[in-house]
């Protein structure tokens, strides 16, 4: 049996999210290591850098292929936040890039091979999540003062003081729930598709490699497995895109009701 | 050995070798995540909304007031070519009624002018036509005269041979005589 398990590391599809501290950093009691994920959430961070510095440098009226993507991206951004809270939304703009390219480059880089995914660690997702509820609770009262909490007992129009009474009384504790659910939600979504996704891919290629090296008819096993391997992958590049894609949109959802508390 | 079998040992392998915490639930390296990710987000964030978002910003707006005053541009222009056509359509048809003007008023001229010209020619041929007239009644009344002088000379002349002795005056009665019947 130990044969099919000779290389262990490779084939647990659980240590591809282990941590390995690359350089030991102690600040005031705190272990704040550079780690594998560090590594390469900064290579993440620089790949996003290095294509948008050559997209905004080429200030060309025709723009080359890079400068149109780079464009594009902006365009899609801008006009995500556009569809969603108006131009005013638009101070927000930066942010709400940064999130989806933040999370994108980290979800791609994650597709390359022994890369390390550091969006399916939930410390990182949670991280940013509540960093995007922090923002919306401290725009929303320094926007709107106390009317920020409207956004839990939205205005119900002409109706009987009890009926009123009853209703609010069963609507405040759901806004609230439902409010306090959002940083949750936010960084589970994130973490639990990025996770799972990279444990599947793990799986198959595991079970490809153990069945190959198993000989025999299950050769064929190999292949079906590699194959399904293959289409999860493609697969996860969408996931990789649209988890990015939620993220930021709700970051934009979230703001919004920052701008607008009563609904 | 069936590959259910391989899944079971499988999982087995991986229980055993793994008894410790899922990794990312193990909270060792939480602060350096939280750190990390912050400095890390916090200078993409700088990084993006100082230096890059702007310029690609300003590219994009350029692009579209570039293409948006060339478009007014063209309109501008394509106005003036409308306003060009249409004056040079006016101009035509001023030309057109004053070539029709002074080309009646050329006709009607020389209408005029042929009028008295052939007035006058037709005045001029009634004249002479009188005068050739009068003057061929005249020649012709000369050469009646004559011809009945001829003749009564001819009967004269006719009567001496035929040895019978008339007047003038006889025969030229004679002769009228005859030429009135």
């Amino acid at each position: 049996m130990n044969q099919f398990f000779g290389g262990a590391a490779a084939n647990d599809p659980i240590s591809q999210f282990k941590i390995k501290s690359l350089l030991d950093i102690d600040v005031a009691g705190f272990q704040l290591d550079f780690t594998n994920s560090t590594f390469w959430m900064v290579v993440g961070v620089f790949l996003t850098l290095a294509f948008f510095g050559v997209a905004a440098s080429r200030k060309a009226l025709v723009p080359s292929r890079l400068q149109s993507v780079g464009e594009l991206g902006y365009t899609f951004i801008a006009d995500m936040i556009r569809g969603i809270s108006g131009e005013e939304g638009l101070k927000f703009f930066p942010l709400v890039f940064t999130i989806f390219f933040f999370i994108l480059s980290a979800n791609l880089v994650g597709m390359l091979p022994f890369a390390f995914t550091t969006t399916s660690h939930v410390a990182v997702t949670a991280t940013l999540a509540v960093m995007v509820i922090s923002i919306v609770i401290g725009y929303g009262f320094y926007k709107n003062g106390l009317g920020f909490l409207n956004l839990f007992a939205p205005p119900l129009g002409d109706m009987h003081p009890i009926a009123k009474f009853v209703l609010y009384a069963l609507l405040i504790p759901i806004e609230l729930i439902s409010f306090l659910a959002r940083p949750l939600t936010l960084a589970l979504r994130l973490f639990a598709n990025m996770l799972a996704g990279h444990i599947i891919l793990k799986l198959f290629a595991g079970f490809a490699v153990m069945m190959a090296s198993a000989g025999g008819l299950l050769i064929f096993g190999a292949v079906v497995s590699f194959l399904a391997g293959a289409t999860i992958n493609a697969l996860e590049f969408l996931v990789a895109f649209l988890q990015a894609f939620v993220f930021a949109i709700l970051t934009v959802i979230y703001l919004n009701d920052a701008l607008h508390p009563s609904h | 050995m069936t590959a259910v079998s391989y899944l079971t040992a499988f999982a087995a392998d991986a229980a055993a070798k793994e008894p410790a915490v899922f990794p990312p639930l193990d909270t060792w390296h939480f602060p350096s995540q939280i750190f990390w990710t912050l400095l890390l987000f916090g200078l993409l964030y700088f990084m993006l909304s100082r230096f890059i978002l702007p310029k690609l910003g300003s590219t994009i707006e350029t692009r579209h007031s570039t293409i948006a005053d060339n478009l007014d541009e063209a309109q501008r222009l394509a106005d003036e070519a409308d306003a060009g056509q249409k004056a040079l359509e006016v101009r035509m048809a001023e030309a057109r009624a004053k070539s029709r003007e002074t080309a009646d008023k050329a006709r009607a001229k020389i209408e005029t002018q042929i009028n008295a010209e052939t007035a006058k020619v037709d005045a001029d041929l009634a004249t002479k036509l009188d005068a050739a007239e009068a003057r061929i009644t005249h020649l012709r009344d000369e050469a009646m005269s004559n011809v009945s002088q001829i003749a009564a000379d001819a009967t004269q002349a006719i009567t001496d041979r035929f040895g019978v002795k008339t007047t003038t005056a006889a025969a030229s009665s004679a002769v009228g005589k005859a030429l009135d019947s």
